[in-house]
């Protein structure tokens, strides 16, 4: 029951990260290999804000503000220009975006791992702490599936939801209905960094320490996930996310645990094999 | 004043000119056709005209003022809609999303709700399936929820590209008299049809390419009794 619990509300980092992935992959057409490292940002600014100010509140406003920003700023600078171009351009260029980010935070805070600082506790929690879950697990679990459910309804409900699933399925006719697929692409990048921004803050109640590489195992992991529950679907990336942490914590607590990494991507390749397009994608038929 | 004036545009792509040097121009309430074979550069001149393309030479005066340069999106919200060839519904979404797309540019519900009731009344078969998801929709309701959606943003003119196309000859027809029905309520459209007859039929004027430019421009109905027209688009 404990490690069902660890395991949902890793799942729900997972699936946070997974959903940044997929919403790009659907809207912009590129797989985000920066996306990572966006949640790596959103750590390092929660520890300086945190020097600064002692407040964690402001701390993950910050890391919020910041990792949006810097998601716009990327698209604008890194891959707007390459707009049209071949796909394999782009991916080489978010690859070099995700060591740029990398070898920045290596410049600007070391290579070691650095505390994020005393203040970044979460309040113990008699009633569930006394079950064996931890605060952390609690409120990763719950605020994760809070942010899910509100995506689900801005992308549903509203009329930029609206206009995002018109640019994932057919580009040319959004623009002929009058959407602007430019500012489309940037709130798409805005909102997949914000979610990142939360994984890296749900990530630091986990593991309080940041380091310029934090970002690249669960941004493969997460992005395993997205291809799990098929790249472009949004459900699917929850669901790729959640089976994932599930998946990772069981083996974790079970004497298979030096092979979870190995069991983690295995799941990929045995998926691919069943069902290439993922659990909940859909096959593409392209036209001629 | 023509509410839409083509001025001597030219496209390329890359290096191959698709059109060029082609005029023509649209009053308020015609139906304009523009008929030719395949390749002819019908639908690059639509395409053209929408801001998809931009012209490499000539002017796209819309109300007078020229849109060639400005993006296709912002044109959307000047008052021109754009039935794409293949219709092209999001297929994924409900009809009724679909049509709410349409009206992406305006911001007023009271009139959005007006308009999507005069949509079901133009297609009433539209408002049966509202909740249905487009895909599953048979290729004629595809025709009519790509029209509706068009007009759900009240444009001032209606580009068409292809309706009849992948219809059978009932739905042709269905589809054609729809056209007609929104001529007569007002609507500026400008039609482009492989099925010259069809356009023709309904057009007021009609412009012939051939090979990227004009070759015969003229009224509808005197086109359609036309011998060269008859023998080359006809197949009479």
């Amino acid at each position: 029951m404990i490690t069902l619990i660890d395991g949902l509300s890793l799942g729900s980092i997972y699936a946070l990260i997974a959903l940044g992935y997929t919403m790009v992959y659907g809207i912009a057409k590129m797989l985000n290999f920066a996306h990572g490292d966006i949640i790596m940002v959103g750590a390092y600014a929660i520890m300086v804000t945190l020097a600064a100010t002692v407040s964690p509140i402001a701390a993950i406003v910050a890391a919020i503000v910041i990792c949006t920003i810097l998601g716009i700023l990327v698209e604008k600078l890194a891959y707007k220009p390459l707009r049209g171009a071949s796909p394999l351009a782009v991916l080489i260029t978010a690859i070099g975006v995700s060591y740029f980010l990398q070898g920045l935070a290596q410049l600007v805070f070391g290579s070691q791992p650095k505390p994020v600082g005393s203040a970044w506790k979460l309040p113990a929690i008699e009633a569930i702490n006394s079950l064996g879950i931890t605060t952390a697990a609690a409120v990763t679990l719950v605020c994760g599936i809070i942010i899910m459910i509100a995506l689900t309804l801005f992308i549903n409900c509203t009329r930029t939801g609206s206009a995002m699933l018109a640019v994932s399925e057919d580009r040319g006719a959004a623009i002929l209905m009058g959407v602007n697929v430019n500012k489309i692409i940037s709130i798409t990048f805005a909102i997949g960094s914000a979610l990142a921004a939360f994984a890296g803050m749900f990530y630091l109640f986990q593991i309080p320490n940041t380091e310029p590489t934090l970002g690249a195992m669960p941004g493969i992991t997460a992005f395993t996930a997205a291809v799990i529950g098929g790249i472009g679907s949004i459900p699917g990336a929850m669901v790729g996310g959640v089976l994932l942490g599930v998946i990772e914590k069981f083996c974790l607590a079970s004497p298979l645990a030096p092979y979870t990494v190995a069991i983690k991507f295995s799941l990929l390749i045995l998926i691919l094999l069943v069902k290439p397009t993922g659990l909940l994608g859909k096959v593409v038929r392209e036209k001629v | 004043m023509a509410m839409l004036e083509v001025k001597n545009i030219e496209v390329c792509y890359g290096m191959i000119r698709a059109i060029k040097d082609i005029s023509f121009e649209i009053n308020k309430g015609e139906i304009v056709a523009l008929i030719g074979a395949n390749g002819a550069g019908k639908t690059t001149t639509l395409h053209t005209v929408s801001g998809l393309l931009k012209p490499t030479a000539g002017q796209v005066l819309f109300d007078g003022k020229d849109i060639s340069k400005i993006p296709a999106h912002r044109i959307v919200t000047m008052g021109m809609a754009h039935v794409p060839e293949g219709r092209r519904v999001f297929q994924q979404l409900s009809v009724l999303d679909n049509l709410k797309l349409g009206a992406y540019t305006r911001t007023d519900k009271k009139e959005i709700a007006e308009n999507l009731k005069k949509v079901y009344d133009h297609f009433p078969r539209l408002a049966e399936r509202k909740h249905q998801i487009a895909g599953t929709l048979s290729g004629g309701e595809q025709q009519m929820l790509a029209m509706g959606r068009a007009l759900m943003s009240n444009p001032d003119i209606i580009l068409m590209d292809e309706p009849s196309m992948g219809l059978s000859p009932l739905l042709v027809k269905e589809i054609f008299a729809i056209i007609e029905e929104l001529h007569k309520s007002g609507a500026t459209i400008l039609l482009v049809e492989q099925n010259a007859k069809m356009a023709l039929s309904v057009a007021d004027r009609a412009y012939v390419l051939e090979t990227g430019s004009i070759a015969m421009s003229g009224d509808a109905k005197e086109m359609l009794n036309n011998d060269d027209i008859k023998k080359a688009y006809l197949g009479q």
